[in-house]
């Protein structure tokens, strides 16, 4: 960039600034290379494409037919599953948020004293978060079933299968989920609740507060900026739900657990094979998310004030 | 509930010290007394259910893929049936595993590299752009992976990547950017600069001090952002169903995910068991060796917040 930036003299480079500042800047830039480059290659020039694509007559097989703006958004917002998906995506995302918030946060007062058996109980708590979504969901696809699962006479004798009605099938996944992810919720509300300092619950005992009144008028606002973090993962992480209902309910029973990231997937390369409605089902999906993540750290923020 | 049980003893003779919000260190005695241990009991039975509802479908898995069950390769007895269909299915396990070890090794060696040079470039060095490329690579985290995957998909068959493993670990290692370059560049600001600053006063150059002094210095960080890439990359699923469509070139998530249903729409659970039992393995046991540098990534993750 600059060859100039001559030598100041000595007596003027302090020791924080050895180095003159045009080099600094280009030596600066050559480490962030690499960096730079994967993130235009693969993340700005995909997202560019996409809203071209979104625009574009743009089927799997044959690629770029050229503009045709609006028809795909027109044609996902009238996908047979087009409503169904997002309602169906909503409702789960408010059950897996309220349930792993709740038991996250269960799980870290339950384990927050640093014991030797606490300890035992948090790595135990925090295993499943090890495996994959996938590993996962098979996981549950195996112990969900009417042959192999070990609970096979139980669903027999009520004649009740977990994947088998629509509300079961959203309820078994929902505990998957919970399964796979309260550790890691319980470790980000661990690291809330050590923010807290001592004395102001020393403060709350000495003014005769209960143990109910201290959770609900102390830590509970003190761990505003958890909370706040967590919920945005958490319906960030839910809305974009895909693997645990590609592979443990395909969709079913009767389409009636289709998600929107799986109603993309099943646009793009699943019959229809369009590539240019899946672009605008996708283009739909990110600005919705930044919209509800706006919302989300609005909402939080008014609250403090 | 979960309140209650979290701080039973103070009620009886804890000493006033002893509040919710304080954590390590503060033991009590009162574990050693009849009373205590009395009082103790429910807790640990509590606990310790709660601890087995988490490690039970992990150790059901284990033990059911060995186990013998009718409609798979392990009819009758115990033993290694159902690992022998797997390593038998289409193009064997060990190709799949040796795709998976693929795909995983070269995320984390592009993860290290990339998040390695470029954490250094953005705690060390002032360069025009810096602000604007950090946080362009942190917003891959507010965009959905199936709404970048669509885009990828094109791109990758216009370079000839398509169908490629080398391609899935780019995609892999550009989502893995955010948090490894955040956690990196706090790494080395942890870092004080007189390390290196004596370093290239010795006559080093900015690599040979980046080399040399700050490598040891920030490898607690390298060994998180390597853990969570490996984790990431071998347990992923989306990336490589969208972009590999060769049977030969499935990572093992993949491959496990279609042997079910392979004869005649009849599942193998048991040969789904062994898959996921492969799948878990090599992630339980990471964890369980690196359990303090993961927790320490997700912590990291909430001090953002």
């Amino acid at each position: 960039m600059t060859v100039t930036a001559p030598s100041r003299p000595p007596s003027a480079a302090k020791r924080g600034r050895a180095r003159p500042r045009g080099r600094q800047a280009l030596l600066g830039w050559l480490y962030a290379t690499p960096t730079a480059v994967f993130v235009v290659a693969l993340f700005a020039i995909p997202l560019l494409l996409v809203v071209k694509m979104s625009v574009s007559k743009w089927p799997l097989l044959t690629g770029d037919q050229g503009l045709n703006a609006p028809d795909n958004f027109v044609k996902a917002v009238n996908h047979r599953f087009f409503t169904d998906s997002v309602v169906f995506t909503i409702k789960y995302t408010v059950l897996a948020t309220v349930l792993l918030l709740a038991l996250g946060l269960g799980l870290a007062l339950l384990v927050q004293e640093s014991s030797r058996w606490n300890n035992l109980l948090r790595a135990s708590f925090l295993i499943p978060s090890a495996l994959g979504l996938a590993s996962a969901s098979l996981l549950f696809y195996v112990l969900y079933s009417p042959y192999a699962s070990p609970l096979a006479p139980v669903m027999d004798s009520l004649g009740f299968t977990f994947l088998g009605s629509p509300n079961a099938a959203l309820f078994s996944t929902t505990f998957l989920i919970v399964w796979r992810y309260a550790g890691f919720y319980m470790v980000l509300m661990l690291v809330g609740l050590q923010g807290i300092p001592a004395d102001v619950y020393e403060a709350a005992r000495s003014d005769g507060a209960s143990r109910w009144q201290t959770f609900r008028k102390v830590t509970l606002p003190l761990l505003r900026p958890t909370l706040a973090l967590t919920t945005v993962l958490c319906v960030t992480g839910s809305l974009l739900a895909f693997e645990q209902f590609y592979i443990l309910t395909k969709g079913g029973p009767d389409n009636s657990t289709i998600t929107v990231v799986q109603l993309i997937y099943m646009v793009a390369f699943q019959g229809q094979n369009d590539l240019g409605v899946a672009a605008a089902i996708s283009v739909i999906v990110l600005a919705a998310l930044v919209l509800i993540n706006a919302l989300q750290l609005r909402a939080f923020r008014s609250e403090e004030s | 509930m979960a309140i209650e049980s979290r701080s039973t003893p103070t009620t009886a003779d804890g000493p006033p010290s002893s509040s919710p919000g304080a954590s390590a260190g503060s033991k009590r005695s009162d574990g050693v007394t009849i009373a205590g241990i009395a009082l103790r009991t429910p807790y640990w039975v509590f606990t310790g259910a709660v601890g087995l509802i988490f490690l039970a479908p992990l150790v059901w898995t284990a033990v059911a893929s060995v186990s013998p069950l009718a409609g798979t390769n392990q009819v009758d007895g115990w033993g290694f049936g159902n690992y022998e269909t797997l390593s038998a299915y289409q193009a064997g396990i060990w190709r799949y595993l040796g795709n998976s070890a693929f795909v995983s090794l070269l995320t984390v060696a592009l993860t290290l590299t990339i998040s390695f040079l470029g954490g250094y470039a953005f705690a060390r060095f002032k360069f025009p752009g810096k602000n604007i490329l950090f946080l362009v690579t942190l917003a891959i985290l507010m965009v959905p992976y199936a709404t970048l995957l669509i885009p990828l998909y094109v791109l990758l068959n216009q370079v000839g990547l398509q169908n490629s493993l080398v391609g899935v670990a780019l995609v892999l290692t550009m989502f893995q950017l955010p948090f490894s370059t955040f956690l990196m560049r706090i790494s080395f600001e942890a870092v004080p600069r007189q390390l290196d600053e004596a370093a290239m006063v010795d006559g080093c150059s900015s690599f040979g001090a980046l080399w040399r002094v700050l490598l040891p210095a920030v490898k607690p960080g390298l060994i998180t952002v390597g853990l969570f890439a490996f984790l990431a990359a071998w347990n992923d699923f989306m990336a490589p169903l969208i972009l590999i469509n060769d049977t030969e070139r499935m990572t093992l998530p993949l491959a496990v995910s279609n042997l079910r249903g392979q004869v005649q729409g009849v599942v193998d659970y048991g040969a789904t068991e062994a898959g996921v039992v492969v799948l878990a393995l090599p992630c339980i046991v990471l964890f369980l060796l690196l359990q303090r540098h993961y927790v320490r990534g997700f912590m990291s993750g909430a001090l953002k917040g």
